[in-house]
């Protein structure tokens, strides 16, 4: 290896600190008529040890705003804490709701100004009175951009493709919750560093629901075997 | 330095015995010295108005400017000493870019009223300082819709249908007072307020209007009212004025 090869190894190697935990990730949120769905896997790894199978990767905000996280899982918590100070403080001044809009100025305020430092990919999805349902992509370098949907995580990559085709802006909030639970299905299949549950968050102006779907019953794709949580359940 | 409660005026660092801060009272002084300005709330905006008094023949129109945009949805009108009016202004305009840079949203006028308030009160903390010798009339549009606040020197910042600050104050707010304000358009403000401005005006003194408004004519952004609308209700103020010098006779 040549040194300008194995300075780039060393950089890359780098980028997550020594027992840094990671979060490997399949994060989604899509926008639908009235609200948005925001889905993750569960699966937070420190190299090849799963270090957190049933990780809550979908963070509450404010009452209608929500963030997906990605990257260092101790970056992205802290991250978010800050994040939901601030928002409280504003919202003591403001007499109405925060918007999803400055919600995601915020996160992006931090994560640009302090690049250098963390690893964090967030998606800021929620619902408010003047534009409904709203998706914000704050990927790594705090770049901020309102999408229609949005993909995040390793696990992303294999899904892109899928997504591109299935969206659909006018859905319904059952319709667009399915289409995020498969897509992170998809992706979990895929990819080595997605994997265990899946959780989805719908928000609306009418609040936020939860879904939960455990390892067992999460829908097997092609060369998937039955794990033994179902092979359990079938024998009992 | 004879008799109780004097030689408390030189500083904004000590209360007299009787609990007033003497150089914010004297700081209000000026204010009500100083030219009339009026504010009005109407259904469908703000309108804000000066009297601004011709200190020399030799003058350009439209100088000494008393109203000024801060944001494209708030604006100001400052009575009192204009130099210090343009220091309140300058610190409304940088916190309006500030909000908006942070929170990516525009300012909403309660928060930027209590902003320019908290300015205005710290000179009135420290015995360095001294308070401004101006009140400031906010005129904002946004969610809560058209909002009209006034911040005195003292800090103090309240929200008003109406209001008129200046040495014509007195005679202006009964007039105010007595309009149906939910049922006057911004096109019918402009009107009355050149008229409460002329008839609380003292005679001889040559003076000039100066008016501005948000309100759907200008877009809902705060712009100075267009000379030819300012003409025409300067024309009718006068036109009116004439008329109850009649009646007196």
């Amino acid at each position: 290896m040549n040194g300008e090869m194995r300075h780039h190894a060393e950089a890359l190697e780098q980028e997550l600190k020594q027992g840094e935990i990671s979060l490997g990730t399949t994060i989604i949120a899509a926008s639908f008529e009235g609200g948005v769905v925001l889905g993750a896997d569960s699966r937070t790894s420190n190299g090849n040890y799963v270090a957190n199978r049933v990780t809550d990767k979908l963070t509450q905000l404010t009452d209608r705003v929500f963030v997906c996280r990605s990257g260092s899982a101790a970056d992205t918590q802290n991250l978010s804490m800050y994040v939901q100070h601030f928002l409280h403080q504003h919202s003591m001044e403001l007499d109405t709701f925060v918007s999803v809009k400055t919600a995601a100025r915020l996160a992006t305020q931090l994560t640009y100004q302090n690049k250098n430092m963390l690893q964090a990919g967030l998606i800021v999805a929620g619902w408010d009175q003047e534009e409904g349902g709203s998706v914000y992509a704050v990927p790594l370098g705090g770049t901020l951009v309102k999408v229609p949907f949005s993909l995040g995580g390793s696990g992303s990559a294999y899904i892109y493709g899928w997504c591109d085709k299935n969206w659909r802006p006018s859905m319904t909030a059952d319709d667009c919750r399915r289409f995020v639970h498969t897509a992170v299905s998809h992706a979990m299949a895929r990819d080595g560093s997605s994997g265990g549950c899946i959780r989805t968050v719908t928000i609306t102006k009418d609040g936020c629901k939860r879904t939960f779907t455990p390892g067992s019953e999460v829908p097997l794709h092609h060369g998937e075997l039955q794990g033994a949580a179902r092979t359990m359940q079938v024998s009992a | 330095m004879s008799g109780i409660g004097t030689g408390y005026d030189l500083s904004v660092s000590t209360f007299s015995p009787d609990g007033r801060v003497f150089q914010t009272d004297y700081a209000q002084k000026a204010v009500d010295i100083g030219g009339t300005v009026i504010g009005l709330r109407c259904n469908d905006g703000v309108v804000l108005g000066c009297e601004k008094t011709v200190v020399s023949k030799m003058l350009e129109e439209g100088s000494n400017k008393r109203t000024f945009a801060v944001d494209r949805h708030a604006g100001l009108a400052i009575a009192g000493l204009s130099a210090d009016g343009r220091q309140v202004v300058n610190r409304a305009k940088s916190e309006a870019s500030n909000y908006l840079s942070f929170y990516g949203d525009k300012i909403p006028g309660h928060l930027l009223s209590e902003r320019i308030a908290s300015f205005v009160h710290v000179f009135n903390l420290y015995w360095y300082a001294r308070p401004f010798g101006t009140s400031v009339m906010l005129a904002t549009m946004d969610r809560a819709g058209p909002q009209l606040y006034v911040i005195d020197p003292s800090g103090t910042a309240y929200r008003y249908f109406g209001a008129a600050v200046g040495k014509g104050r007195q005679g202006a707010r009964t007039t105010i007072e007595r309009l149906k304000l939910e049922q006057l358009s911004c096109a019918d403000g402009v009107k009355e307020i050149a008229k409460i401005l002329h008839q609380v005006h003292e005679e001889e003194k040559p003076f000039e209007l100066e008016l501005s408004w948000i309100c759907e004519a200008s877009g809902n952004e705060f712009r100075r009212v267009p000379a030819d609308v300012v003409a025409e209700a300067d024309r009718l103020a006068k036109a009116a004025l004439d008329e109850s010098d009649m009646d007196d006779d």
